[in-house]
């Protein structure tokens, strides 16, 4: 073969994908992050941040009560252990412009995005005056008012529809962001790296959330995935990764920020990784068979973050006594959802038909 | 005030379980999250966590203790400033919760029509295709350009509107029904996607979710399978669960059915699949004048809806009105040819293989009746049972496979609610009940033809 025709062959090569490595780096948002770790929060800002994660805990142990007493049926995922992460990312968000979507575990993000806990509860507990007026329940719950846009039943399903709220954000060019929330579980789901593949290729503003709590129902990460560093998992897409503390709340702020920053920029997705833990089972029902009590036990005593905001108000300043003022608060504002819960009725029977079909044929 | 720890319900079904263990003793200060006890039920053994604070009064069902009812209150929480040790059992014992009880209250009442009320909606205006105009001009069109036509005026019309697919774009649509698309509306609106249908269905659903106007076009319908969760379990009962807030106004379409000669796997008719669904519009039309104004209709609607295509019928030539705006009405089955003996009911590209059956049928002396359903749900019940009452007998023609068919479908509805207007049995006239086979004259066993629905109609006019 002529060598000058192989040298053709070979800068046609060149200039194909290999050549395009300069511009993309996986690691690029993780070091801006480190160099930056945590948001520097004022008093006020992390007092907020700590009564809304305190919501979500006291809101969702309420939960788990009223389920053991009969009220709530079905399945029920409690997000008791993972506060932080949807407090510090959505607490990033502009409401009433950026979208929400998440999976079955979607309790603490509609708190997270100020949601009356009421009718959240109301859906727990399947009456007329729950969020969809009791037709959804644990699972399904949706505000579009709020750019809540679920709670969805399926493993993964979210990650392409919130991959389509993103395009529906570019399209009409309101600078718009949807963050997608989905478990370690989810981030082996096929149509998780369809979404990638598209995002990435058509430059979609949206930050894909992995809310990596350890566990996929009762297997561990390492039992069921082959790559376990799931930020790295956008790396065939061209897709940076971030890898997060989401136990701790000013750390996720400060990394929702820098990723924003970029998918705001028109410079297509990020993965987040968020390391999290979930205190207490998958569903309501768990045998919690598959750890030990001292794990669990362990992480609530090193890593809780509620436990670790609290303290860093303490050494601002923050007296006990406030902060038991904020917990009862919060714990009469849940008393308060579980009452209304409770005693609002149940949707008419006639309800069973509308809502089908918009239009009538 | 004391807190009353009460035997939890760990499962929707659980009644009652076994306290095996007690982790906590009197006296014992707990916190919310604090593992209390371990219970077995007849499924697994689950720990029981606090939710409360406080110090934990008097045990009142030793570890050990079988069958304990949900709801039995199993020990006393003193809260702050109580005396957990002067803590004494509830006086009366409380009574049971019944999680199933709730359940069993609600009887739920039938409507009168057997609970189809979703297949044809009740108490609805009597709509009829729009009237053409006298003197509007009638041009020939073929349903492929129909359809394109279709997609173009909308697009004209709401800037929501973008069509995505597979070669869609630069190809100009694999069997060329965006044909021109791309350069009238740009790569913005003209999308050309990965061989990634699950990914891009849900993509367009939630874009829908966003407030779009997505069609989303799948090269066949036969590739939808990989989609179908999203067109299922994402579009179609989102405004239901939802309770009516988040709507989904999404076209998924494309050909349908079975071509020629690309085996089983690329031959399936998906009607009966998707019109099981509640919260879908299914629409299957047969001419270019349908395909153009249900396609209009259907991406105007605000409802998901799937749109069944025929490749064989693509580049059929049919008479189409020449009007501003064809939009036709959703849910109204269409007489194609009036009749007085016989029903046949079709859809799709059974109606072409009905009308033949008819032409033959006339020569014989029997007047067939040919219903187009056009569109499969809501299904125009009103207009089978209307044709029914005339000619006393019905004949289903449908190219797909016979068990759990839109055939089956008509039947029962001719059965439970025109019964005494039958003088025979409803026939299905479907294709054969196996994989459609590639070898040219198995093929051709396997599919209907009119010769076939002949024979049905003959027997059911006991000629």
């Amino acid at each position: 073969m002529p060598k000058a025709k192989s040298d053709a062959k070979n800068s046609e090569i060149a200039a194909g994908s290999p050549g395009e490595e300069d511009d993309f780096a996986l690691r690029s948002l993780q070091q801006t992050h480190a160099e930056d770790r945590r948001y520097s929060a004022s008093k006020e800002e992390l007092l907020h941040f700590y009564e809304q994660m305190l919501l979500i805990r006291r809101f969702e142990e309420k939960a788990g009560q009223l389920y053991g007493l009969g009220l709530i049926g079905g399945f029920c995922h409690l997000y008791i252990g993972q506060e932080a992460v949807a407090v510090g990312l959505q607490s990033a968000l502009k409401g009433g412009l950026d979208s929400v979507i998440t999976g079955y575990r979607d309790h603490g993000h509609m708190l997270a995005y100020g949601i009356d806990p009421k009718v959240i509860m109301a859906e727990l507990t399947g009456r007329h005056s729950g969020i969809s007026k009791g037709k959804g329940g644990s699972m399904h719950m949706f505000s579009v008012e709020h750019k809540f846009f679920g709670g969805h039943g399926i493993v993964g399903a979210q990650v392409p529809l919130g991959a389509g709220l993103a395009f529906a954000h570019k399209y009409n060019e309101d600078g718009g962001v949807t963050l997608a929330y989905f478990g370690d579980g989810a981030a082996n789901q096929g149509q998780v790296y369809e979404s990638f593949n598209m995002a990435s290729l058509w430059k979609l503003p949206i930050i894909f959330v992995v809310e990596n709590n350890q566990y996929a129902m009762g297997t561990a990460v390492k039992r069921g995935s082959a790559e376990t560093h799931f930020y790295r998992r956008g790396t065939a897409f061209r897709i940076p990764g971030m890898q997060v503390d989401g136990m701790d709340v000013l750390e996720v702020r400060k990394a929702a920020e820098i990723a924003l920053e970029h998918v705001r920029g028109g410079n297509g997705p990020v993965l987040m990784e968020l390391s999290t833990y979930r205190y207490r089972g998958h569903s309501m029902s768990d045998p919690a068979k598959y750890r030990s009590r001292e794990e669990v036990q362990g992480v609530r005593e090193k890593r809780d973050p509620i436990e670790h905001a609290k303290t860093e108000l303490m050494e601002m300043g923050v007296s006990e006594a406030s902060l038991k003022d904020i917990d009862k608060r919060v714990r009469a504002t849940v008393a308060e959802a579980a009452d209304f819960a409770e005693n609002s009725p149940e949707p008419e029977l006639s309800e069973l038909y509308t809502d089908v079909l918009v239009e009538r044929y | 005030m004391a807190i009353e720890l009460k035997m939890p319900a760990l499962s929707p079904t659980m009644e009652e379980g076994k306290l095996a263990k007690w982790l906590v003793k009197e006296g014992d200060e707990v916190s919310s999250g604090d593992i209390l006890a371990e219970i077995e039920t007849d499924k697994a053994t689950m720990e029981f966590e606090a939710v409360d604070e406080g110090t934990l009064g008097k045990i009142l069902v030793p570890e050990g203790t079988e069958g304990v009812k949900v709801g039995t209150v199993i020990a006393m929480i003193a809260g702050e400033g109580e005396d957990a040790s002067a803590l004494e059992a509830p006086k009366e014992p409380e009574p049971k919760v019944e999680a199933q009880q709730v359940k069993s209250d609600v009887v739920q009442e039938k409507p009168a029509d057997g609970g189809s009320g979703q297949l044809a909606s009740d108490a609805r205006p009597k709509v009829r295709d729009p009237e053409v105009p006298h003197g509007t001009n009638m041009k020939t069109s073929t349903v492929r350009e129909a359809l394109r036509d279709a997609m173009a005026e909308e697009m004209r019309r709401d800037e929501r509107v973008f069509v995505m697919g597979e070669e869609v774009a630069e190809y100009q649509g694999a069997y060329k029904v965006t044909q021109g698309l791309l350069e009238e509306f740009g790569p913005k609106r003209v999308i050309d996607t990965p061989i990634t249908e699950y990914g891009f269905a849900g993509i367009g659903t939630g874009a829908a979710m966003g407030g779009l106007r997505p069609i989303v076009e799948f090269m066949t319908f036969n590739f939808a399978m990989q989609a179908i969760d999203h067109i299922i379990n994402s579009a179609a009962k989102t405004n239901y669960m939802s309770g009516g807030q988040m709507r989904c106004p999404v076209v998924f379409r494309g050909p349908n059915g079975a071509a020629a000669r690309v085996g089983a796997q690329h031959s399936q008719n998906y009607g009966p699949w998707y019109a099981h669904v509640p919260g879908l519009v299914v629409i299957a039309p047969y001419d270019a004048s349908d395909a153009k104004g249900l396609l209009k209709a259907a991406i105007r609607c605000e409802d998901p809806v799937v749109f069944l295509e025929n490749e064989l019928v693509y580049g059929r030539n049919f008479e189409l009105p020449e009007l501003d705006d064809h939009v036709l009405p959703i849910g109204k089955a269409r007489i194609m040819r009036e009749g007085k003996d016989v029903t046949i009911v079709s859809y799709s590209i059974g109606v072409g293989i009905a009308l033949e059956a008819a032409e033959t049928l006339a020569g014989e002396g029997i007047d067939a009746e040919v219903l187009d359903l056009r569109t499969l749900r809501p299904l125009d019940k009103e207009a089978v049972l209307e044709s029914l009452a005339k000619t006393n007998r019905v004949v289903v023609a449908e190219e797909g496979f016979p068990v759990c068919s839109i055939a089956s479908e008509i039947a029962t509805i001719c059965m439970e609610e025109g019964f005494d207007n039958l003088d025979a049995p409803v026939l299905r006239v479907c294709n054969e009940d196996v994989p459609l086979p590639y070898a040219a004259n198995l093929e051709k066993a396997a599919l209907i033809d009119a010769t076939r629905v002949v024979e049905a109609v003959k027997k059911v006019c006991y000629r």
